[in-house]
């Protein structure tokens, strides 16, 4: 038995030994051949790598946003038919915000926003920055954390304190390499002593700089940096991703309750679900992956209907050997199982370069356009065995017209 | 029939074997009905004009080919019932072919030439005793020297003698040789005649195709063909012996220096 396993295993050693020496004999037709494979598999894997790259940064940027983020901002003013955006409005109040930590059960936290352009003086400089009004639990629900200090807390919500958290980019305009913590900041004449540092998060969607702007309770920026009574949006953190469709509808029947909305009329408020922008983040750039990946693919296929034309002519040119072979004895399936691991090794060789071709072009593209492209050990695996496949299919009907051969013809063949 | 002595069942047996080719509307019966009988340890050359169907017989033979009619029976077995892959076998098993093109696998060396056939063998061959064999049967032929040389790199005496040692290494029960001094000068044609009484007297059964009267001179049986018909089957009484021809030319060649 053991015996027997050794002379299959030589045997398919010897058809694999075979099938190389034939290929190496004709080295600028093999490697033409192999090229076309390379190809068809190189631009799979780079293809679907650069698809889930791009899918892979849309999904952290979206997930940047926070956790279960529900953002319900003031609508649009209209002037004269110019809508000067969301927000814009002044429709939502700070009972709204209330309300809806109050009477939406699936609301975890609440965080009501207001927001104004303002020139930061400090430490002898000054900078033009966004001051951005919130509650102690805003970090929270943007899933953002502080490099150093500290959140303020509710007690200086409640009491309007002059605090601040400041924003990276914000902190090295005005303080460089000192530490901003415990420092003064002037705005709009009045000081704030920052207590915190936010972390860098980087351009948000829409690109706008996330990290240049300072955060204070929103008592305090009502009261003393926008004198508005009405809020721009409501950051609201729901329970779990399961629960933000139906806390998205009860908060929306809330407001227009609140705001006596006659059924029919339009939404004065816009509700951003974040989930939603992420589903459909995701399923745009799962279709361009797709997309691509299957551009790459008809290249293999192309690679593929190449193996089938040199095996062909592998087989035409060969028929004399064939016949020799068939004459000493070989049977149909030994004739067609050589040119079958011709076939396979030919597209394997292709499929092995193409995959490492394939990650170096990730790689490259990940150096020059400032993207990560992902290569998945998945795409590699199916880069490899569609290769595989394609040798198998693209290779059998040669095989199948080889192993067909009449011996007394094959002999004869000039 | 002539076949005089009396031995044991023959290892050919062909009774009024037909084999009819269809090419487009025309029917071409190249074997019109041959009954033949080869006993083990003959050595046969078949005889004919081209068109006479010895070849169509010789495939046949070699179960290369199917008959379209009569019967064959190659050791007792009758190969028309036979799958393809029946008759690869027997090939494998029963038969060694000697061509007139030779049909060496071109830059392959002779040893892997040998040992093509038991590639395909089963049971399986260990490579050991494939190189083993391929070894012992190239050194039958006078090519023990000669194991890892491509054919392009032997004479043409030389690739017929792998040819032979190729159809020797599987122990078949009968070489079929087609035309095997076709492509050679007379002088190494004889030589080759040579090597086949010898491998005769060693036991095997040797039928040969050719059309030349002084190759066949050299076998101990000839049948002649004509029009798909044997128009005779006669044993030679004073066969020519190769060896002593070849001793003798050597004199004369002697000779013709020396003068």
């Amino acid at each position: 038995m053991f015996d027997f396993l050794q002379n299959l295993l030589i045997q398919t050693w010897q058809t694999v030994f075979i099938a190389l020496r034939a290929l190496r004999r004709n080295k600028m037709r093999s490697t033409l051949t192999v090229l076309g494979i390379i190809i068809g598999v190189a631009s799979v894997v780079a293809m679907v790598a650069v698809g889930n790259g791009a899918q892979a940064r849309i999904t952290s940027q979206v997930s940047a946003l926070g956790q279960n983020l529900l953002t319900v901002f003031a609508g649009a003013r209209r002037t004269g038919g110019v809508s000067s955006g969301l927000g814009s409005a002044s429709v939502i109040t700070l009972a709204d915000a209330d309300a809806i930590a109050r009477e939406v059960p699936d609301v975890v936290a609440v965080s009501p926003e207001v927001s104004a352009t303002a020139q930061a003086i400090a430490n002898g400089r000054n900078w033009s920055t966004s001051v951005i009004g919130e509650s102690q639990d805003y970090l929270k629900i943007r899933d953002w954390k502080l490099s150093a200090g500290a959140m303020f807390g509710d007690r200086d919500v409640r009491g309007a304190a002059k605090v601040a958290v400041i924003g990276s980019k914000t902190a090295n305009e005005l303080f460089g390499p000192l530490n901003p913590i415990g420092q003064s900041v002037r705005i709009k004449n009045i000081p704030f002593t920052i207590i915190g540092q936010l972390d860098s998060k980087g351009a948000g969607m829409g690109g706008i700089n996330q990290d240049d702007r300072l955060i204070i309770p929103f008592t305090t920026a009502m009261k003393r940096v926008t004198g508005e009574k009405y809020l721009r949006s409501v950051n609201v953190e729901v329970a779990g991703a399961d629960r933000m469709d139906i806390a998205q509808q009860q908060i929306t029947s809330l407001l227009r309750q609140r705001h006596r909305l006659a059924p029919g009329r339009d939404d004065d408020f816009n509700i951003f679900n974040q989930k939603e922008i992420a589903d459909t983040v995701n399923s745009i750039s799962t279709i361009i992956t797709l997309l691509l990946g299957s551009v790459a693919g008809i290249s293999l296929v192309v690679g593929g209907i190449g193996i089938m034309n040199i095996m062909l002519v592998s087989v035409t040119e060969r028929t004399r050997e064939i016949g020799i072979r068939i004459a000493v004895g070989a049977q149909a399936g030994d004739i067609r199982l050589q040119f079958l691991v011709e076939a396979v090794t030919l597209s394997l060789f292709g499929g092995l370069i193409g995959v490492l071709v394939g990650v170096g072009i990730s790689r490259l593209i990940g150096v020059f356009a400032n993207f990560q492209a992902v290569v998945s050990g998945g795409s590699i695996l199916l880069a490899f065995g569609v290769s595989c496949a394609i040798g198998i299919f693209f290779g059998l009907y040669p095989a199948h017209k080889a192993a067909a051969l009449e011996p007394i013809d094959a002999l004869r063949y000039e | 029939m002539t076949t005089g002595t009396v031995m044991s069942t023959p290892v050919i047996q062909l009774r009024d074997l037909v084999r009819t080719y269809k090419t487009g509307e025309v029917e071409v019966r190249a074997v019109r009905g041959v009954s033949l009988e080869i006993q083990r340890g003959e050595f046969v050359a078949i005889m004919g004009s081209s068109g006479s169907g010895k070849s169509t017989l010789m495939n046949t033979l070699g179960c290369l080919d199917k008959p379209t009619g009569g019967t064959y029976l190659l050791d007792g077995v009758a190969i028309g019932d036979l799958s393809r892959k029946q008759l690869a076998k027997l090939r494998n098993k029963k038969l060694g072919f000697v061509f007139q093109s030779f049909n060496l696998l071109a830059r392959t060396s002779a040893q892997e030439n040998v040992e093509l056939p038991m590639f395909y063998s089963h049971p399986l061959v260990s490579l050991r005793d494939r190189r083993d064999r391929a070894g012992q049967a190239l050194e039958k032929v006078g090519l023990g020297d000669r194991r890892h040389h491509l054919p392009s790199q032997l004479s043409g005496g030389q690739q017929q003698r792998v040819a032979i040692a190729r159809a020797l290494v599987g122990r078949p029960e009968v070489l079929l040789a087609d035309e095997p001094t076709g492509n050679l000068d007379t002088h190494t044609s004889i030589e080759l005649m040579g090597l086949f009484q010898e491998l005769n007297d060693a036991g095997i059964t040797i039928i040969m195709v050719t059309h030349e009267l002084d190759i066949a001179a050299y076998c101990k049986r000839t049948v002649v063909m004509r029009d798909g018909l044997v128009i005779s089957d006669t044993f030679n009484g004073n066969r020519r012996a190769a060896r002593e021809e070849l001793v003798t030319l050597g004199q004369a060649q002697q000779k013709m220096k020396l003068a």
